[in-house]
């Protein structure tokens, strides 16, 4: 049951993007930067945890997923240690996330070569 | 040769009715299941983090480094490339594709060299996306700090 919700809610979060590629003039990039700041704000006000509820995997896997756990991070931060918090916690919630994919990305990218274009 | 009207109408009409539709929805529906098999890759592996008895906050972060895992490397066997051809935004949001605007660049760019080409370049779509997560939540953290 799980697999169904994480299925509908990733595959709806996608075909959201998607329609928005193909109607407006948002580039791949400014979709990914709009659904960033989008996740922290639905992460911010609360809503996002709902969808986490619902969609499991489906909603963190996407990178709203991703601005919610920056803006959940901050908000535990503030919690614990005050003002401080805000420039401590979204970094430190996300570092797992941030970390392998400068690491690996790294290391990919110097073991692999681009695919000559066809 | 008299030119049929009636009939150049008739057709066309025929002919539009034949003519591929606008690929909005073959994309849509392309991008709702690949983007929706990603999250099941994502969900099977929280399900096994789980299962180890590690605690939702670790589960979650270890899924999201496997994902940049699996995103990295399928992007440097250029398999990425592929599915993001038909996937579309599919492809794109899931954190795979986060890894992927990472690696692509930087192999693209590493005959410029290692620091201004591949170091430089990884961030040319990972970057924005950070620093406006980032900022956001900063301006996040400061009001909840100011309200609660």
């Amino acid at each position: 049951m799980d697999y169904i919700r994480a299925f509908l809610m990733g595959g709806l979060i996608c075909a959201i993007a998607q329609i928005l590629i193909d109607k407006t003039k948002l580039t791949p990039a400014r979709i990914l930067v709009t659904y960033v700041t989008l996740g922290a704000i639905l992460g911010g006000i609360g809503v996002y945890k709902k969808l986490i509820d619902i969609g499991g995997a489906g909603a963190t896997i996407p990178l709203l997923g991703f601005g919610n756990s920056l803006a959940q991070g901050v908000i535990k931060a503030v919690e614990k240690d005050g003002l401080i918090g805000a420039f401590t916690g979204g970094l430190t919630a996300t570092a797992g996330g941030i970390s392998a994919a400068i690491f690996f990305g790294y290391i990919f990218a110097l073991m692999f070569n681009p695919k000559t274009k066809k | 040769m008299e030119r049929d009207v009636k009939k150049e109408q008739e057709y066309k009409n025929i002919a539009q009715k034949y003519e591929p539709k606008p690929t909005l929805l073959k994309n849509v529906v392309m991008a709702f299941i690949v983007g929706g098999l990603i999250s099941d890759i994502g969900q099977f592996f929280l399900n096994f983090y789980l299962s180890k008895g590690f605690s939702m906050e670790d589960a979650n972060t270890l899924v999201a480094i496997t994902m940049v895992f699996i995103g990295a490397f399928l992007t440097g066997i250029g398999v990425y490339d592929d599915i993001g051809k038909f996937a579309g935004a599919g492809s794109i949001v899931p954190i795979t594709g986060f890894a992927n605007s990472i690696v692509s660049p930087a192999m693209e760019f590493k005959r410029e060299g290692f620091v201004f080409g591949a170091a430089a370049k990884m961030f040319t779509i990972a970057g924005p996306v950070i620093v406006y997560g980032v900022s956001t939540s900063i301006l996040i953290g400061i009001i909840y700090y100011f309200l609660k």
